[in-house]
């Protein structure tokens, strides 16, 4: 109807004078947006179906192809917005949910933008990482208040369960299902190299990665997919999902399209049928409750394992942190509401839930005023973007930080945020076979390995710059951070002082 | 010695090499202006359906049928490498008939045209191996053909 008429958004430009009709986009669109006109010898383009994923762009050998915004907009409004009207018109035809993909893109404060990092001056002596080593090593866990001797005055060193990593950063959630095999074995397989961890997600573990179990974390989400005593005894660590910061508060629904072949056995569901995570953990109504798991997990795993608790930013985190510092849980990771998804709806993801940088500087201070920060390694997740985001986290309070979004940019995703149709031409959040082979992982590790060896190389520059030549002295240090264009208020609850302060 | 292989598994049927091939053996510096408007002779030729895709180019035999059966002495090994000389190719097909993988086929100029791990031209190393966008063709040492 022409009431529901919306103009395409991109725009497919293609420059004839360098097309050689070799047909690559045509193949390589799995929207199939371009086509190949036999009579003429040309391709042509239905700019409607494009995601303007790039895939076309960046595999046209003669760069004849370039996808461009639209320009055929509405009349401009500052309140109605152009997305706004055409939203209302979308659910006037539909009347269903907006759905929508990767993380939250509309234009709140990024506070990692607006916070400078320190360096040695004169006073005090930067350090060469070249010239000087310098430690990126982390234990996540329960850490001792203090040291402890035995009766001959030797000191105890049996530690809780810790998780060790060569740098503060792993892999976040997931779930095989959401993302491909082969994205899958690409993470687990730069993991182990880079000897840190990627987490599975809540769809279970493929029988082809338990080899990679030393650095896997296992989730045990609340649909509780794939969960079973060799899962559990198969991962480094336990992670119990409360929340994602892409859809605080929501579930997942894996449709049952895409529960075939092997997603359906790692997921212990049928193929076929819907696999749909409860919003909450049907058994789990307080801290006690959560506390019984996390015992029951630690219980099954002959208390070798630490248990991580993953909460989405929400206004009361640090309470909440506070709580499941108390639970017996050994981690807590946050993920603020600028985190990815593969799915979520568009009203939750664009509305619900508060920025990483607040919520881990308020549970930083929460749980050092109580007394309890050693109970607990704090991870930090939800856009976690470059090296300098990771060492401002770590300044904040964080212990590591969880990366998702940035490893997806390495395996290939433009982030043209369509992942819930199941599309994916860079064969990373599908799960039909043609797409999924585009995704090597041999190329796919050794690009995550690139990348955070990448990071390394420049959190130590950062590192050595502000004198510090070891990840845990950094630690909570927010006099290394600085503000920018912050208020008071920001400033308090950052807990850092303003540039020039 | 380095041949090029396939891993069809990774192989996406998108065509890409038997355009950098053809480009590659143009002799122009744009593939523009070597590719575009003009039917192609590439040494590469993907085969397959729309789930298995397969890009077949010389294996380079250790002993090849190829050389043993011209008629002309075309066709010959330098290095390992199975060459030809197009100058004296009769244009007979023995080669393509006794070929076992089918890596051979009739060029532009109606001689014989073949794989030659793109040592005589321009490129200097095979391209069809640096514009697979999946690694799916490679360049390597194996132990046995």
């Amino acid at each position: 109807m022409s009431v529901d008429f919306i103009y395409p958004e991109f725009e497919v430009v293609r420059n004839d004078s360098r097309c050689i009709a070799c047909r690559v986009c045509e193949r390589q669109c799995a929207n199939e947006v371009h086509s190949f006109d036999p009579k003429q010898g040309s391709i042509l383009s239905d700019e409607r179906k494009c995601v303007n994923c790039q895939r076309c762009v960046s595999l046209c050998p003669t760069r004849a192809l370039k996808i461009v915004k639209s320009n055929c907009t509405l009349r401009e409004n500052a309140n109605w917005k152009d997305d706004t009207i055409k939203e209302v018109y979308k659910q006037a035809a539909s009347g269903g949910v907006l759905l929508s993909s990767m993380g939250n893109p509309k234009e709140f404060p990024v506070y990692w933008d607006k916070i400078l990092i320190n360096a040695s001056q004169v006073t005090n002596p930067s350090i060469d990482p070249l010239r000087e080593p310098m430690e990126t090593r982390v234990f996540l866990g329960k850490k001792p208040d203090r040291i402890t001797r035995d009766q001959n005055g030797n000191i105890r060193c049996k530690l809780p369960p810790q998780l060790e990593l060569s740098m503060p950063v792993m892999f976040s959630a997931m779930s095989y299902g959401s993302i491909s095999y082969n994205a899958h074995a690409s993470l687990a397989r730069a993991a182990t190299e880079l000897g840190i961890c990627y987490n599975t997600g809540e769809g279970g573990l493929h029988e082809d990665f338990y080899a990679y179990g030393p650095n896997t974390i296992v989730q045990v989400a609340s649909g509780r997919f794939g969960v079973h005593k060799d899962y559990l005894d198969a991962g480094a660590a336990i992670e119990i999902k409360m929340g994602q910061g892409a859809k605080p508060g929501i579930g997942g629904h894996l449709p049952g399209a895409k529960i075939i072949g092997d997603v359906s056995r790692t997921r212990m569901v049928p193929e076929g049928s819907d696999a749909i995570s409860p919003a909450p953990h049907h058994d789990i109504y307080s801290i006690e409750d959560l506390r019984q798991l996390v015992y029951s997990l630690k219980e099954a795993t002959q208390y070798q394992k630490p248990i991580i608790v993953k909460v989405a930013a929400v206004h009361n985190i640090a309470a909440i942190a506070s709580g499941v510092a108390r639970s017996g849980a050994d981690i807590i990771a946050i993920d603020g509401f600028r985190g990815g998804t593969g799915a979520a709806p568009t009203r939750i993801r664009d509305n619900v839930g508060i920025p990483i940088e607040l919520a881990l500087a308020a549970v930083d201070q929460r749980l050092r005023d109580e007394g309890i920060r050693n109970n607990v390694s704090l991870v930090a997740g939800g856009s976690i973007r470059c090296a300098s985001d990771v060492v401002k986290a770590i300044a904040l309070g964080a212990d590591a930080c969880y990366i998702a979004t940035a490893a997806l940019l390495a395996l290939g995703c433009h982030l043209c945020r369509t992942c819930q149709s199941g599309k994916c031409n860079w064969g990373i959040a599908t799960q039909r076979p043609e797409l999924v082979k585009r995704l090597n992982p041999d190329m796919g590790a050794q690009r995550l390995v690139n990348l955070l060896t990448a990071w390394k190389h420049e959190i130590k520059e950062l590192l050595g710059g502000m004198g510090i030549n070891s990840i845990e002295a950094l630690k909570g240090n927010r006099l290394m951070l600085r503000g920018i264009g912050l208020n008071e208020k920001e400033l308090e609850i950052l807990g850092i002082s303003h540039a020039g302060e | 010695m380095k041949r090029v292989y396939v891993n069809e598994q990774w192989c996406l049927g998108c065509h890409l090499c038997e355009y950098n091939c053809a480009f590659a053996n143009s002799g122009e510096a744009d593939m523009v202006k070597a590719l575009k408007g003009k039917p192609i002779y590439p040494r590469i030729k993907v085969e397959g359906t729309e789930l298995v895709n397969f890009a077949v180019s010389c294996r380079h035999c250790t002993d090849p049928m190829c050389v043993k059966s011209c008629i002309a002495g075309a066709l010959s090994k330098h290095d390992g490498a199975v060459c030809i000389d197009h100058s004296k190719c009769v244009g007979c097909f023995t080669c393509i008939l006794v070929c076992p993988y089918g890596a051979l086929s009739q060029g532009e100029t109606g001689a014989i045209q073949k794989c030659e791990l793109c040592l005589e031209n321009a490129c200097g190393e095979p391209a069809c191996v640096k514009g697979c966008p999946n690694g799916a063709i490679v360049y390597e040492e194996r132990d046995t053909l």
